[in-house]
């Protein structure tokens, strides 16, 4: 029973951590709650959609049809958190000046956080998705253990990496607003390298990329993947012991793409307007 | 301003999209693994060397498994009585372990390199 525990754990960390870095990044953000509810809420509906259609769509193209459905996934929750990380640098400083006009700007329905919306219910559909299908096969196929307690040991294993992902929250809390932006901008750009990386490794899986497949190094004699650690910087920034050489490329890629991004996208906001001092007098 | 800014956003986000590379068709050396009573059959499966080779798992029990393997840095779920393809390598020679992560306890086996 342990068993289902740990697993049904490792499954919703991953995005329970998340969705604790994405509500930390939008504090500030008014009806943000909302948003990343009815994200988490697509997500599971989503997940236990795609959980029952998995063995239709799992034999498809030569038996990656589970791969495309997973690229399709970790390419959109990337092309979203890129978007977030750009879009709140031309914002960041109305942000960090103004609690309230970013809050009055989504109010008025002129800027919905839809990247975030997304980036939440892939991040839930892909870990979700996976969560159902073992649940589901193990209430189908267990004759020895009881339903009940099947049921009791996978969602103590929910609470407990829902946990975390609050934990994260609460800690992320704790930093005063004018440091929360820069840390958790770092922390969304660190996810969306990380999701860069998983990328380049279904891409590899699925057989779309030949070339830099082979681990760079081995570092799980340091800190093996699936350790407490291993796996919590697996979520928080993507760690893997064997990485390739393409991983790497994508992760490196990513941070240069929105670091980029987000030196264009601030060059090019409009300035905000400074309060009415006496200069011109 | 909005506009060019989303502009920005937008491309950057299809540009993100475009790294995504056209498929192979390369001919790669095929393996069949089969999972049956969460036993994986072979237990050891032996691949050359420096090449990339195409594994075809296929699960015939009626629950799903998830194939997962740390040192070959892969892990998929496969549906119960379905087949998934999993490409792996080039690798070097060694030993590489994989297990059923839903039944650990039994689905216990390893690809062998030389």
């Amino acid at each position: 029973m342990f068993a289902a525990t740990l697993i049904v754990f490792r499954e919703t960390l991953e995005a329970a951590m998340f969705i604790g870095i994405i509500a930390a990044a939008t504090k500030q953000l008014a009806g943000r709650t909302r948003w990343l509810g009815a994200g988490v809420a697509v997500g599971a509906l989503g997940a236990i959609a795609l959980a029952f259609a998995a063995d239709r769509f799992s034999d498809w193209y030569g038996g990656i049809g589970q791969d495309l459905v997973n690229i399709t996934i970790l390419s959109t929750a990337l092309a979203m958190l890129i978007w977030h990380c750009v879009w709140v640098s031309t914002h960041g400083r109305e942000l960090a000046a103004d609690a309230r006009s970013l809050g009055v700007a989504v109010g008025r329905g002129d800027r919905k956080p839809w990247a975030l919306f997304l980036a939440v219910a892939m991040a839930v559909l892909r870990e979700g998705a996976e969560t159902v299908l073992f649940v589901g096969g193990t209430m189908a196929g267990s004759g020895t253990g009881d339903t009940t307690s099947t049921l009791l040991a996978c969602a103590a294993g929910l609470v407990a990496g829902v946990l975390v992902g609050v934990l994260i929250y609460a800690g992320l809390s704790r930093i005063p607003v004018r440091h929360l932006f820069t840390a958790t901008n770092l922390l969304v750009a660190l996810l969306a390298a990380s999701i860069a990386s998983q990328l380049a490794k279904a891409l590899a899986q699925a057989g779309f990329l030949e070339q830099w497949t082979s681990p760079l190094w081995n570092s799980s004699a340091l800190l093996a993947q699936d350790s407490a650690l291993g796996t919590v910087l697996h979520a928080l920034m993507g760690y893997d012991a064997r990485p390739s050489g393409a991983q790497l490329t994508f992760y490196v890629g990513v941070l240069l793409l929105i670091y980029a991004g987000t030196r264009l996208a601030s060059r090019g906001a409009t300035p905000l307007p400074r309060p009415a001092v006496s200069t011109t007098a | 301003m909005h506009t060019r800014r989303s502009t920005l956003c937008l491309s950057l986000a299809i540009a993100a999209c475009a790294l995504m590379p056209v498929p192979s068709i390369a001919a790669d050396q095929e393996y069949l693994l089969t999972i049956r009573n969460h036993r994986f059959e072979p237990t050891e499966l032996k691949v050359p060397a420096g090449k990339r080779v195409k594994l075809i798992v296929h699960n015939q029990d009626k629950t799903p498994e998830e194939f997962e393997s740390h040192s070959l840095n892969r892990e998929k779920v496969i549906p119960g009585g379905a087949k998934a393809t999993i490409f792996i390598g080039p690798l070097k020679p060694g030993r590489y372990a994989f297990v059923g992560e839903f039944n650990e306890a039994t689905a216990q086996g390893a690809i062998v390199v030389d």
